[in-house]
């Protein structure tokens, strides 16, 4: 950018590109922008509104608290409603008390007082060359009193302490980080040959006519309050049961004999990060991810329709036991639930 | 008047006009709002079966069939039973007025008595589920709870944990429960309309879904803690939080930092 130099540049002298192109060594500073007096400064009558606007905003102030106190001994607290306009009146009446001391006093400060810039010299970081000389040399004293160089065993040991404390720190540390790491665990499930399927939360067995068509049902395994850590094997065990007409199923040979007369169990931990998948579309037998939107196709197993899930949901192989109620023939067929390092397929 | 007059070249006078007719619509609305009867249920009669038939012949029979066997347009009401043209018809979605993702759910076409006589009659085609009695929708019996428990495993993830509602693929999404009459929850349970699966008496027994039903009536109660942003979670919260509350602190911000005129 090319500047002519006979262009003022504002009110700042100095700051001037020379008539060759060249720009100064160094430049001079500037100084201090020039006072500019404000309205309220050469206008007594301006002055008198902003005091009268201070003023008011005090007022809001005294107002908010007078409606914050009456507020507080008036309002019924009874009911959900109640309750609702009693926080929103005190609410209301501390926010506009606080604000109204807040601005006034800013607006005082800004319009009335003095606004005169000052410099205000710092005074250098450096000490005294006394004050530094005094120090070192009571450091030096320290060392040649403790003699540190002359005795060798006193150093080790010193040199140890210091060393091995933060273990004291970083072992538990390190120690809590997940403190099972048998990722065994993630491979099965309780779910076993004959275990029933039961309703979540209420663990009631569920008979395979009782799923009629266009039925979800969401499904713990009959054997979860048996276990050591129920939680723990519920997260990895819930299992959603739909009926959909046989019609509709596709199946492979190989999972023929998992499913039983339109009714298909599938883990509902997604592929993806573990959220529950349990949004299931009856008409187009969809079945979504609330976390990422990965969209399972129910009808033709678990087939990804869409989204960043890359495994189909693991189907469970169920039957039907002698007293007519869903059990499952065996554990899942491979790891419920995301990836992890040693999940290997 | 004529002091009102001279001040109508006032800056402020286009806000104060906003402002009254924003008031003036809000008036109007909550007195021309249709409040919704009270369903007075019926025993069905073979009159009631009867006058079914001609409003079904004149309102329906284009879609579903002179017979209600369905078409290539709609399904077969054979067998889908009264409680399903309840929930159809008394929430307004049927008659639908246009195809799209979903059927959404718009004023009542008919009466409380009209819905009752094309309930009969299609409840009359084959056996379906019942609109269910005054005793079994009474939120005040059931067990919210309970219903709470329910809810979380069975409705919470499309219609959200307080029954907000939720959006699911492709343009469908599950409804608001915020303002839905307890009988049409569960009538919606019972039939499973649209994508919504069912959940018959034996997956939610009548007790189960009437503790559901109490659930949501707390829900529909006002919330204490202020302005619920429509329940929606963190979205609209972080939303309020980021665009008016920052907003508000930079806004400040700038104007202690400027200098006075």
């Amino acid at each position: 950018m090319s500047t002519t130099p006979d262009q003022p540049h504002g009110g700042h002298q100095d700051l001037v590109v020379r008539p060759d192109g060249t720009l100064p060594e160094r430049f001079p500073d500037p100084g201090m922008e020039p006072h500019r007096s404000r309205k309220s400064d050469l206008d007594e009558k301006h002055a008198k509104k902003v005091e009268r606007q201070v003023v008011a905003l005090f007022a809001v102030s005294v107002i908010g608290t007078l409606v914050f106190l009456v507020a507080y001994f008036t309002l019924p607290v009874g009911t959900p409603a109640d309750i609702k306009v009693s926080n929103l009146t005190l609410g209301l009446g501390l926010a506009f008390a606080l604000l109204g001391i807040g601005t006034a006093a800013v607006h005082w400060a800004k319009a009335l007082m003095n606004d005169h810039e000052v410099v205000d010299e710092r005074h250098p970081v450096q000490s005294s060359p006394e004050v530094r000389e005094a120090a070192v040399q009571a450091l030096k004293d320290g060392a040649e009193d403790s003699k540190i160089g002359r005795r060798g065993v006193l150093k080790g040991a010193m040199v140890s302490a210091l060393a091995l404390f933060p273990l004291a720190i970083v072992v538990p540390l390190v120690g809590e980080v997940g403190e099972d790491w048998n990722v065994g665990k993630f491979k099965r499930t309780i779910w076993a040959r004959g275990v029933r399927l039961v309703k979540d939360p209420d663990g009631r067995p569920i008979k395979a006519s009782d799923v009629t068509i266009g039925s979800v049902f969401h499904v713990i395994p009959e054997n979860l309050e048996e276990a050591e850590h129920p939680l723990d094997e519920k997260a990895k065990a819930v299992v959603l049961v739909v009926r959909m007409d046989p019609r509709d199923l596709k199946e492979t040979e190989e999972r023929k004999s998992w499913s039983y007369d339109g009714i298909v169990a599938y883990s509902k931990v997604c592929t993806h990060v573990g959220c529950p998948v349990a949004l299931y579309e009856q008409q187009t037998h969809h079945l979504l991810c609330p976390c990422h939107q990965s969209t399972f196709d129910i009808s033709d197993g678990a087939r990804i329709v869409f989204g960043p899930a890359s495994r189909p949901l693991p189907q469970l192989p169920i039957e039907v036991d002698s007293e007519g109620y869903l059990v499952a023939q065996s554990d899942f067929h491979e790891p419920v639930g995301p990836s992890f390092w040693e999940r290997l397929t | 008047m004529k002091a009102l007059a001279a001040r109508r070249q006032d800056r402020r006078a286009p806000l104060v006009l906003l402002l009254l007719a924003l008031l003036l619509t809000g008036a109007v609305y909550a007195v021309a709002t249709p409040a919704r009867a009270d369903a007075s249920r019926l025993t069905a009669t073979t009159d009631d079966v009867e006058a079914g038939r001609a409003l079904f012949m004149a309102n329906c029979s284009t879609c579903h069939g002179t017979s209600a066997e369905g078409s290539d347009r709609a399904p077969s009401l054979v067998g889908v039973g009264a409680a399903s043209v309840d929930f159809q018809v008394g929430t307004g979605r049927m008659p639908m007025q246009n195809t799209g993702p979903q059927v959404i759910a718009k004023d009542v076409q008919f009466t409380d008595e009209q819905i009752a006589q094309l309930a009969a009659y299609v409840a009359s085609l084959g056996a379906g589920p019942a609109i269910p009695t005054a005793e079994q929708v009474d939120a005040t019996l059931g067990d919210a709870a309970n219903g709470l428990a329910l809810f979380r495993t069975n409705c919470s993830m499309c219609h959200n944990a307080v029954g907000a509602g939720g959006a699911l693929s492709e343009g469908k999404f599950a409804p608001s429960l915020l303002e839905t009459a307890p009988e049409h929850i569960y009538e919606a349970m019972l039939t499973g309309p649209q994508s919504m699966p069912v959940f018959n008496d034996a997956n939610l027994t009548p007790e189960e879904k009437r503790d559901i039903i109490a659930y949501v009536a707390e829900q529909q109660q006002p919330q204490p803690g202020g302005f619920a942003l429509g329940s929606v979670g963190p979205v609209a919260e972080g939303l309020w939080a980021w665009v008016v509350g920052i907003g508000l602190l930079i806004a400040f911000s700038v104007w202690i930092g400027a200098k006075s005129s």
